[in-house]
């Protein structure tokens, strides 16, 4: 656990490591995505990075470490650890503004901010990124990924995936 | 070969348990694959087995290697509930199976996460995920109980079939601190809710069978656990050390 405060080097570490694009969704970064918990330098050339799952069994967490080992390799730390940290539980909210402006632009609908803890929420509208239009409908609760629902909107026709509140 | 050889603690226990309740239901849904009726079902089913396998590899790796618990245990070491282990029947009788095992792993998780124990930062990830596969269920068992006599008859059947598999869901399991009374009520309320809403009957009979009584948890599981195990180990042991 981070107890002390992040030197200039650290901060340098984790915005490398936050650049790395999401394996699934190459248009968000780990950043935007909030998976990134933390860099610390234990010692010169030697680097631990804490990841989160977004899902317990999300597959692209392989990729994911895969990629942040090279990114800091290259930038010339010999020695970088990956771990993975289930606690505090991630969750939606923690994809950045940024993260959800650029879904919506790639075509999928950004989760809902949760106010509270409670039962899945379905009543809230979701909007089409297509056309804009809160008139849409469930397809599936699952789509091409866990972390996903298939749509439909009602005005345009169009499907979508909407990112699930998690 | 087993992985055991001094009696296992309650930590190992309580992990085994919940993992192995995760890993089998996961291999289960997993044969859905190039099966299910439609092809949202075919990604829903995949997904809920991926989210399952992924609480079972934290879980099984909590306590020792996730590979040799997975594929080199013979039956007698998997702790699993007998509920998670049955074939999948039809579609009705896989959704019955579901909401039955959803609804009890949400509230348990949901225990767990509100505890303090080791297993709580697991159980406050994985309860998020689950809540989904009980929405899942539900919305499907009302479906397919308020929709055509042809659908309804066959979750009913698949309601009907498992209810002898949901008393283990009750049982003690060493090191799980939880209370198992609220946990019964609650998810009593929940499954009556749901089926009398889809217009279908809660089962009547005896929640377990004189033979079975909380017999998962105790490694003694139903015939068709073995073929499931061979099928799902005869890779790794055919091929020790094989990756892709």
């Amino acid at each position: 656990m981070v107890t002390t405060a992040p030197t200039a080097l650290e901060t340098e570490l984790l915005a490398l490591a936050g650049s790395v694009p999401d394996p699934e969704l190459p248009v968000l970064s780990l950043a935007d995505l909030g998976v990134v918990r933390g860099v610390r330098v234990l010692a010169p050339g030697k680097v631990d990075v804490e990841l989160t799952p977004t899902y317990t069994g999300c597959p692209a967490i392989e990729a994911m470490t895969a990629d942040i080992e090279q990114v800091l390799h290259e930038h010339g730390v010999a020695e970088v650890s990956v771990r993975t940290v289930l606690s505090p539980a991630w969750s939606t909210d923690d994809i950045s503004a940024e993260g959800r402006r650029k879904l919506t632009e790639f075509g999928i609908a950004p989760p809902r901010a949760h106010a509270v803890d409670g039962p899945v929420p379905l009543s809230l509208s979701i909007r089409c990124p297509h056309c804009g239009s809160t008139d849409t409908e469930l397809l599936s609760r699952f789509s091409s990924t866990a972390c996903k629902a298939l749509r439909r909107c009602a005005s345009c026709r169009e499907p979508f995936d909407h990112f699930k509140e998690l | 070969m087993t992985t055991t050889s001094t009696p296992p603690d309650s930590r190992t226990e309580a992990a085994l348990a919940l993992g192995d309740d995760a890993l089998v239901l996961s291999h289960r849904l997993g044969e859905w694959a190039g099966h299910a009726p439609v092809l949202e079902e075919e990604v829903a089913l995949a997904n809920i087995a991926l989210d399952l396998l992924g609480q079972a590899r934290v879980l099984l790796s909590s306590v020792g290697d996730e590979d040799e618990l997975a594929y080199l245990r013979e039956e007698r070491a998997f702790r699993n509930l007998q509920l998670v282990e049955q074939p999948n029947g039809d579609f009705a009788h896989t959704i019955a199976r579901q909401l039955y095992f959803s609804t009890y792993q949400t509230l348990l998780y949901g225990q767990l996460a509100a505890a303090d124990g080791e297993l709580a930062p697991l159980a406050a990830k994985a309860v998020k995920e689950v809540a989904y596969h009980q929405d899942h269920a539900e919305q499907w068992t009302l479906r397919l109980g308020d929709g055509t006599a042809e659908s309804h008859a066959r979750i009913q059947r698949g309601l009907d079939a498992l209810w002898r598999f949901t008393g283990e869901m009750f049982q003690p399991v060493v090191g799980l601190d939880i209370d198992r009374t609220a946990l019964r009520e609650s998810w009593t309320a929940s499954v009556t809710a749901v089926i009398e809403r889809a217009t279908l009957t809660v089962p009547s009979g005896p929640q377990s069978g004189a033979w079975t009584a909380g017999a998962g948890r105790q490694g003694l599981h139903t015939e068709p656990f073995g073929r499931m195990l061979a099928e799902m180990q005869h890779l790794h042991r055919s091929h020790p050390g094989a990756s892709w």
